[in-house]
């Protein structure tokens, strides 16, 4: 079966790459783009390890198929530092060590980027509920929280 | 090491108990950090398991001729690729091994024995290919009623799973074939006359199902077998060298043809000890003369990996009215699954050792069924147990009136008090550990309307075993720490403050890796919480060689004795009468090495028969809604003995990850499972994990009675946390709803059903 053609653009990038019908949009950040950060976890959406934003919006890349990354713009771990800067978020999951094996980071990242782009001061509450589609086995959440909360002070303070 | 070298209680230190940011974790906030699947390599082929449909059936015949026509295929294997590898047990340990076993876990050879069991494996040039082809591999079936309950597997005229398996262990045994696999049973004192002496009696049935660890990251392994029959293999596991062994034993290589280099790892909890899939890219790798890569997917995570028993449990404790416990007994039956192996001999060995108690059976049943076979799960056996022995204990306490700290203080063990399974403990903290509980504002805090507290105990042994550290010095007086252990919860951070602080320079001088089987010296694997312990024990002793070297070639330097060189924080400094020689920085010397003898590089070996075991204390907080049977954890405080905290975050960490794994076990993980054997949620949508809307932040309390089997005191803390949070949580809402809950999970529909009934469905 002749392949797709994509062309997209990827942490603003134009990037254009060839796919099958199934393929979802994960697949081939993983496969033929070599972009493994964005993690498989379920591949049915459930655990938000394949957490991307596409044209502004959080989504599971896994439920995406990857033609339908046609036009748009996707944005996934590997561009969310500035050059050699970390974000506030990054920065604040090391100093609060909210990651034990590390697998679900590249999700929780891309989730939290986007809560306080959203929301930038959210209540402990607001960020559980919005961090609630990533699954971390490891923590217990409670860092990972700590990171978040004090992320978005360091952006608030940085903004202001 | 010896005791003596124990300063654990007095030493200041200066960089262990400091919050580093760890080496590792710039990759993994930033995605570069490679896992399993994450590995490539040219020419690479997709490798995927074929799955029985069956939960117990004799395989007659496979015939894989179809299979191999699909186009893109490249191999296709079954039994016969594979050497039979002859059933036996070993025993090590509180368990054991059976080699045959694994290699009929990893594929299946006379019988497939639950439903998701492997019979073959596929190579192609496409994972999807590779799956068309499964689908054409003819299978001729007997297929054999299944063994899917306790009651049905100890039935009078039970189907058999394992011809032959006679029941091993302590105590009559039943005759003939059985698929009770194991019996273990420890005693003392006289159990009637305990129970006869007793003022007061609880007792309870208990029923907890089979759980998965649940690990975000699914087994993934990257295998290329090359022309002159070495094996390389990638794949994220606890322990390399352990897969090593296996892969050799299953695969049929020679061991030292095998090299195994551990990725990242996304979780384990045990259940990335044992082996799955690696044999078989080996295999596929070997037949196609190209590497081949397998990922699971979920559902095969939960259908053909871990799990953890489902138990069925019966305990009682009699007391005195005063509270000391005068006798206790247990009746345990574990699911094994496919083959023997359950951690019921841990539960047995756990579940009442942090009490004294002169009269006591605890016996135990690992009984086998058509169900997954279980892998380690943190703490294995324990959580199970203490679920039933705190549950009691809470019941007494409410008998006797009694504060249920207080009692708890009353009968816990101390130094020198010994275990059911029979040695003395030695330094411990639980005492320590349930004062601190008592005493902390979580435990007196006011609770609102529909709300209950509930505390519960537990103890896991911490293992020794073996580990090897490689320290070398760079010529600008950087080190590298180089062990074999995969860290999978900042044990990097913990090696290189070790080696930091014995050097005297700051962690971020001290690069730490983890090796593959080629580059370090064995370790077993990163489990039984014994790395810090362990290979920290490796580390700190080849980094006291390091600076031995040091101090020599300072000394060589100044041409003085080396007695008169004193090591101090990063220098060498004269003593002795050579005080005017002054002192030499670590990165001076370090910049002569190539004058002064060559490069300065130390190893050190351990093999610590024993740990110090860590004791906690569990206190939650749980609100029920009445109207829809749903509980919340509104407030969760964890309090341990670490020992020695190398790093306080990962400590915390421990516990807190530890505290919501257990509950999730409390309140809503279990395998369902179909009139087969399917298992019917084989999915993270319905195994619900616990998320982050589920939980409060998780209040930690560290608490440090140095361990002197360790230089610095350490203790393991990673398996103690699971085993408190069953009871504490069962507890907790006993006194929210006056219902005692003896079956987990205690889900919504569970407890609605209870609080309508009045309880009699718990």
């Amino acid at each position: 079966m002749a392949k797709l053609r994509v062309e997209t653009t990827i942490n603003g990038e134009e990037t254009e790459f060839l796919c099958s019908g199934q393929d979802s949009l994960l697949d081939v950040l993983r496969g033929p783009l070599a972009m493994t950060g964005t993690k498989e976890g379920c591949t049915t959406g459930d655990c938000g390890a394949c957490s991307i934003v596409l044209d502004g919006r959080l989504v599971p890349s896994c439920l995406v198929l990857a033609a339908e990354a046609e036009g748009r713009v996707v944005e996934t771990i590997e561009g969310v530092a500035d050059g050699q800067k970390l974000t506030a978020v990054q920065q604040q999951f090391l100093e609060h060590g909210a990651l034990q094996c590390g697998i679900c980071t590249p999700g929780f990242i891309i989730a939290a980027e986007k809560l306080l782009e959203k929301n930038p001061d959210p209540t402990e509450e607001e960020a559980r509920y919005y961090l609630a589609g990533n699954l971390c086995r490891c923590t217990g959440y409670d860092k990972i929280i700590r990171a978040v909360l004090d992320a978005a002070a360091v952006r608030r303070e940085e903004r202001a | 090491m010896s005791a003596d070298t124990n300063e654990g209680q007095e030493r200041k230190f200066k960089r262990i108990g400091t919050r580093p940011i760890r080496h590792d974790g710039l990759d993994k906030v930033t995605g570069r950090a490679r896992f399993g699947a994450d590995y490539a390599l040219p020419g690479m082929l997709h490798g995927v398991m074929v799955r029985s449909p069956y939960a117990h059936a004799r395989i007659l015949s496979i015939d894989i001729s179809q299979a191999e026509k699909v186009p893109g295929v490249r191999a296709v294997v079954t039994r016969d690729d594979f050497p039979d590898v002859p059933i036996g047990w070993i025993p090590a340990g509180s368990t054991g091994v059976d080699l045959g076993a694994n290699a009929r876990t990893v594929m299946a050879r006379e019988k497939v024995l639950f439903h998701g069991h492997a019979f073959a494996a596929v190579a192609a040039t496409t994972e999807l290919a590779a799956r068309e082809a499964g689908k054409l591999i003819k299978v001729e079936w007997e297929v054999l009623t299944p063994v899917l309950s306790l009651e049905q597997a100890l039935a009078k005229d039970a189907p058999i799973l394992h011809e032959g398996q006679e029941t091993k262990g302590d105590h009559p045994t039943p005759e003939g074939d059985s698929n009770i696999a194991n019996q273990v049973c420890f005693e003392g004192g006289d159990i009637a006359a305990g129970f006869e002496e007793a003022d007061v009696i609880v007792e309870g049935h208990f029923e907890t199902p089979m759980v998965h660890q649940g690990y975000i990251e699914p087994h993934a392994c990257l295998a290329n077998v090359r022309e002159d029959g070495t094996c390389e293999v990638w794949c994220p596991t606890q322990g390399a060298f352990g897969v090593k062994g296996e892969v050799a034993s299953i695969a049929g290589i020679e061991p030292s043809l095998v090299k195994v280099t551990p990725t990242e790892i996304g979780g384990g909890f045990g259940g990335k000890i044992p082996v799955y899939i690696e044999p078989v890219a080996v295999v596929l790798s070997r037949k196609a003369a190209r590497p081949v890569k397998i990922t699971m997917s979920r559902e095969e995570v939960f259908r053909g990996s871990g799990p953890t028993s489902g138990s069925r449990m019966w305990a009682r404790i009699g007391a005195k009215s005063d509270g000391t416990f005068v006798a206790v007994e247990t009746k345990f039956d574990f699911e094994a699954g496919a083959f023997r192996g359950s951690p019921v001999g841990a539960a047995c060995m756990t579940v009442f050792s942090p009490y004294n108690c002169e009269n006591f059976r605890i016996f135990g049943r690992d009984i086998v069924l058509n169900k997954p076979r279980v892998a380690a799960y943190r703490a294995p056996g324990a959580p199970i147990g203490a679920f039933a022995a705190e549950s009691l204990i809470d019941e007494l306490a409410m008998k006797l009136d009694r504060n249920p700290i207080d009692l708890r203080i009353q009968n816990a063990v101390a130094e020198g008090d010994r275990a059911k399974y029979g040695p003395r403990f030695g330094t411990i903290g639980f005492k320590e550990v349930l004062e601190a509980t008592r005493s902390h504002p979580h435990y007196k805090a006011e609770l609102g309307p529909n709300q209950g507290r509930g505390v519960a105990a537990g103890f896991w042994f911490n293992a020794g075993m073996q580990s090897s550290a490689t320290v070398s010095v760079n010529d600008d007086g950087s080190a590298v720490v180089r062990t074999g252990n995969p860290d999978i919860g900042g044990s990097r951070a913990s090696m290189a403050l070790m080696c930091a602080e014995e050097l005297g320079v700051d962690v971020a001088r001290v690069r730490p890796l983890v090796g593959d089987t080629d580059s370090v010296g064995y370790c077993d694997p990163t489990g039984g919480s014994r790395v810090t312990y362990a290979t920290g024990m490796a580390v700190i002793e080849a980094t006291r060689q390091v600076v031995d070297h040091l101090r020599a070639r300072a000394a060589t330097i100044w041409d003085i004795e080396l007695d008169a060189v004193e090591w101090q924080d990063g220098n060498a400094v004269a003593i002795n009468g050579s005080a005017e020689k002054g002192s030499m920085s670590l990165e001076d010397i370090a910049r002569k090495m190539r004058l002064t003898g060559g490069p300065i590089v130390s190893s050190a070996s351990v093999n610590p028969p024993a740990a110090g075991p860590g004791f906690g204390v569990h206190v939650c907080d749980l609100e029920v809604d009445p109207e829809t049977g749903v509980s919340k954890v509104i407030r969760y405080t964890v309090v341990q003995d670490a020992g020695k905290a190398i790093h306080p975050t990962y400590v915390e960490g421990q516990y807190q990850g530890g505290a919501a794994q257990g509950i999730g076990w409390a309140l809503n993980e279990e395998y369902l499972w179909d009139a087969e054997g399917k298992v019917e949620n084989a999915g993270f949508l319905d195994y619900r994990i616990p998320v982050a809307s589920d939980l409060p932040m998780i209040d930690t309390v560290i608490v440090e009675v140095a361990n002197p089997l360790h230089p610095y005191g350490v203790r393991g803390v990673g398996e103690t946390p699971i085993v408190p949070p069953l009871g504490a949580v069962a507890n907790a809402m006993r006194h929210a709803t006056g219902i005692r809950f003896h079956r987990l999970p205690m889900s919504p529909p569970r407890v609605l059903d209870a609080l309508d009934s009045d309880g009699a469905s718990s």
